[in-house]
């Protein structure tokens, strides 16, 4: 611990730590102090020279930001010579500033417009021509207009220090400096648009939102990102009702000041031609747009209507805790058991082993405090970007991060140790690790320990703090209890935490609402037992309830959910989009509300609670979803559906969960070998390895212009290991066919030494896919 | 993974990376964009990336380094098999280095950032001292300083390249 000092500036005295830099210690006090390069997330780069300030005893000025304090130090910030040294700063800074302020996106919210104003001349003595800068395009989502630079490297910076890859840099010299990309490159980093942010100037601003309103005409709004499970805090810009941008909120337990590209750009999606604006009836197979009225009680009367036991539900876990609430209990009440969100999912039997709400067992804090990590089945780089950020500080401070993967992933830092295997082998190998840990097994008898499944263990058994994580696609793995029983074996063993990433948004919050059919809300027991998603989806069900679902995409297999979609005799899809698939199986469609358009609630990853309001004008005739779930119950007879707000809805749950705080789940059931086969059937046969890209996840990401730009063409290959494509001869190809179940399509052809032979990269989630059957299933790969 | 650079240059860039630490591979930098300088007389797109990914080190890296000194080429116009650049600092301008560049570009039939047809000169436009103010004016060709210069002296200097 450093030891505690005081020091005095502008006459107050300041107790500070020896060694801070003075800066930090007056922006902890309030004292204001002008700068551009200095930003307390990244390293200090003093070059700007704004935050020059008066020392005692020194002969000129010092830059606050790179003067650490020492005891007794006397600082002047606002003394003739403080500002005479800010004031010629600021001269210079301008020099080559364009003063485009009136058409420059930044203005009215710009660092350089305020420290001008607060520390600058009206004067300039330079009358000489200034220097112009060649603007590049570095990708669909920034924005550049390089004239404006400043130089002062935070862009840089960012790159290197938080996102972990170096793709802005300064290049040339003197004043022909200029930011750029190597070989005009886009930017990719998932993490990129928060250079928008630490910019002091409009020199990087967002593409998607440029020229579309000034920073004083739009109202900002502070909500919850509505993608991965971090819950990032974010404030949407709305400019005539209509979210216009949105930005981080800085909130340090979660996603302190960054978000994730996909937080940033994704409300593009909310104005896309697919949005479901009216309520529509099919009437003997043509729609008809009726009132609401009419489409409820329509929707009333098919579900009483309706053989309770031949009806399904689903929902999607980016719904709100409130919305998932008001269905499971909505439909519950009138016998219908079958209501579930894993719609990804295809291995139930561990589901009473289940905690009350999957959780990451550690703060997002604590996170980046871990000394050894093993991620199971997670691309946690791009599933959910601001948790990975934790791992990458961790993994800085020399955490031993591993991984268990069918395919070899690049991070944004240096993991320890990655196991990729098929599909099917990383269950041995997580046995593996069991099994050098020192867990018995009964079977696995045969287990080999490798060298690197004993380092895995050995690292999580000597770290202080071990975390075993279960991502996304372990939950999607077709032995997924059995992974997370072994993982419970190891962890148990070695006293690392077991921990889950939740896949959406709202995951945790489906488990606590209790859209899962063999608990109620607040894990309360069911009466009868409902079947998984996977179960309703096939043709035994006759009506289906989906709530935000796209099923096409949303699902595990495609092919079968469409085909029981197509046969049942009513889908009724409460959903804010609709595609001509969606039609076709769809025969009521209820239009409603996305998460911006809505009060609700999120329970994110650490289990934390965060609501927000509504902030941009519904479309249509569109309605917030908990409302249209709100009349659908009374409409139905259910008692207790007089709630007046989303809030009322919440608090219910919330009294419930407070009574289950200490739930034990079931023990898990005993870990077996997958008895799916583990070589492939024909030479042209591959395990697919179907995850979902980072902007394909759901609705409003798959019509999200700019992201869907910058997502590139990767959604619609394929991915084989060169020796594979060698030893099929498809060398040559630049398409191949790929056939799942009764239908093929034809794909790119990709190399790539990350994927293991015989097995195949083939994302869900896509134009493609959406003709493919399950996404961990086996895949025929031929020339054509 | 085959890279793009030569033996020579991969051997330099060895010779460098020995003498800084293993964790320091970016201080061989400066060496590698020598060699490769040396090798091809500017310093290609691929290049830069082959160096970067030699050294472990992101590409945007190297170019900041290749682009912010002037003795690294990045134009392959630039690649003549010699190169004159001709100091036009305080020193050298009093002492007559107008006329100096009008010789060379009347000789050679370039001017100042142009390259010669037949691939022999570059005629680089320089802007800063090059430190050797005392023998004002001065000309650098590739590596070597010729100083106190008259046209006398340019022409031997200058014919007397391959
Ligand atoms: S682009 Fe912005 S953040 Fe980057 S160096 Fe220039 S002024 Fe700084
Ligand atoms: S903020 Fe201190 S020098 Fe830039
Ligand atoms: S001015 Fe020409 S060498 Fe210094």
């Amino acid at each position: 611990m450093s030891e505690t000092i005081t020091i005095e500036v502008n006459g107050k005295t300041l107790s500070a730590q020896a060694g801070e830099m003075l800066i930090a210690v007056t922006d902890a006090n309030e004292i204001d102090i002008p700068r551009f390069c200095y930003h307390k997330k990244l390293s200090i780069a003093a070059n700007c020279r704004m935050c020059l300030v008066e020392v005692e005893k020194a002969p000129k000025a010092l830059p606050a930001c790179a003067t650490p304090v020492m005891d007794g130090m006397k600082v002047w910030t606002r003394s003739p010579s403080a500002l005479a040294a800010q004031q010629a700063t600021m001269e210079f800074l301008l020099i080559n500033h364009p003063l485009d302020c009136p058409i420059c996106d930044q203005g009215g919210e710009c660092e350089l417009q305020d420290v001008s104003v607060a520390y600058g001349s009206d004067k300039s003595q330079y009358v000489e021509a200034k220097r112009i800068v060649f603007d590049k395009n570095i990708g669909p989502l920034i924005s550049t207009d390089l004239t404006r630079c400043i130089q002062c490297t935070r862009c840089v910076r960012f790159g290197a220090e938080i996102a972990g890859m170096r793709e802005l840099g300064m290049i040339g010299r003197g004043d022909r400096e200029s930011i750029a990309t190597f070989a005009g490159q886009c930017v990719t980093s998932e993490l990129s648009g928060n250079v928008v942010d630490v910019c002091p100037v409009g020199a990087l601003t967002m593409k998607p939102s440029r020229y579309k309103a000034r920073a004083w005409e739009v109202i900002q709004h502070a909500a919850i990102a509505a993608h991965d499970s971090v819950g990032s805090n974010v404030y949407h810009h709305t400019f005539t009702q209509q979210v216009m941008r949105t930005v981080p909120s800085e909130n340090d337990a979660v996603n302190e000041c960054w978000i994730s590209d996909r937080d940033r750009f994704s409300y593009e999606g909310l104005y896309s031609d697919e949005r479901l604006t009216q309520p529509m009836l099919k009437k003997r197979g043509e729609w008809h747009v009726v009132t609401w009225d009419e489409a409820l009680e329509t929707t009333a009367k098919i579900l009483n209507e309706a053989n309770k036991d031949q009806t399904g539900v689903l929902a999607s876990a980016n719904a709100t805790l409130e919305e998932l609430y008001l269905l499971q209990k909505s439909m519950r009440a009138i016998g219908i058991d079958h209501i579930d969100h894993r719609v990804r999912q295809t291995d139930f039997s561990g589901q009473n082993a289940a905690p009350l709400a999957p959780s990451l067992g550690v703060s997002l804090e604590d996170l980046e405090k871990q000394d050894a990590v093993l991620l199971i089945g997670s691309n946690i780089r791009y599933e959910q970007p601001m948790a990975n950020h934790r791992l990458r500080k961790a993994s800085l401070q020399n955490a031993k991060i591993m991984t268990l993967n069918p395919y070899h992933i690049e991070f944004n830092y240096d993991t320890t140790e990655q196991s990729v295997s098929s599909v099917a082998e990383m269950l041995s190998n997580l046995a593996a690790i069991a099994k050098a840990a020192g867990v018995e097994l009964t079977h696995f008898s045969n287990i080999e320990v490798d060298e690197q499944t004993q380092n895995i263990a050995t690292y999580l058994k000597e770290a202080d703090q071990a975390l075993l994580l279960l991502g996304n696609l372990a939950t999607q793995h077709p032995a997924y209890a059995d992974l997370c029983a072994l993982a419970q074996l190891i962890a148990e063993k070695t006293g690392a935490t077991l921990g889950y990433l939740p896949e959406a948004a709202n995951t945790a919050g489906a488990w606590l609402a209790g859209v899962v059919p063999h608990r109620q809300a607040a894990a309360q027991a069911v009466q009868t037992m409902g079947k998984s998603a996977q179960e309703i989806l096939t043709d035994s069900t006759k009506t289906f309830v989906l709530l935000g679902l796209e099923a096409e995409f949303d699902t595990d297999n495609p092919q079968k959910s469409i085909q029981a979609l197509a046969q049942a005799d009513n889908v009724i899809a409460i959903n804010s989009y609709v595609n001509p698939r969606l039609k076709e199986y769809a025969t009521v469609l209820l239009p409603a509300s996305q998460t911006v358009e809505t009060s609700g609630t999120f329970v994110n990853m650490e289990g934390r609670l965060q609501s927000f309001k509504g902030v941009s004008k519904l479309l249509g005739d569109a309605r917030p979803t908990w409302k249209i779930l709100r009349v659908l119950g009374n409409l139905l007879d259910v008692d207790g559906f007089d709630y007046m707000s989303s809030e009322d809805v919440r608090n219910e749950l919330k009294v419930k969960l407070e009574q289950t705080n200490a739930y034990q789940a079931e023990a898990s059931p005993e870990a077996k070998p997958m008895d799916i086969a583990s070589s492939p059937v024909s030479e042209h046969s591959f395990h697919r390895i179907g995850t979902v890209q980072m902007y394909s996840g759901d609705s409003l990401l798959r019509r999200a212009i700019a992201l869907q730009q910058a997502a590139g063409d990767e959604r619609r290959r394929v991915t084989l290991h060169p020796d594979d494509i060698a030893r099929l001869d498809l060398g040559d190809e630049q398409t191949v066919s790929v056939a799942q179940g009764d239908s093929s399509v034809r794909m790119s052809l990709v190399a790539d030494s990350a994927i293991p032979i015989h097995s195949a990269l083939l994302p869900s989630a896509t134009q493609k896919s959406v003709e493919l059957g399950s996404a961990f299933g086996m895949i025929q790969i031929t020339k054509g | 993974m085959t890279s793009i650079l030569s033996q020579h240059e991969r051997e330099e860039i060895d010779y460098w990376l020995a003498r800084y630490p293993e964790d320091q591979r970016q201080s061989a930098l400066l060496g590698a964009l020598r060699a490769v300088m040396h090798h091809d007389k500017y310093i290609s797109g691929e290049k830069v990336a082959a160096v970067a990914e030699y050294l472990d080190i992101p590409k945007i890296a190297v170019y900041e380094v290749a682009s912010f000194y002037s003795m690294f080429e990045l134009d392959k116009k630039s690649a003549a098999r010699h190169s004159i650049s001709v100091c036009t600092n305080v020193s050298c301008m009093l002492r007559g280095s107008d006329d100096v560049i009008a010789y060379i570009e009347n000789k050679i039939g370039v001017k100042e950032g142009e390259t010669t047809s037949d691939g022999k000169f570059y005629f680089k436009r320089e802007e800063e001292c090059l430190a050797a103010c005392v023998g004002a004016p001065m000309m650098q060709v590739d590596h070597v300083y010729y100083e106190n210069l008259d046209n006398e002296k340019i022409d031997k200097i200058l014919d007397g390249l391959e």
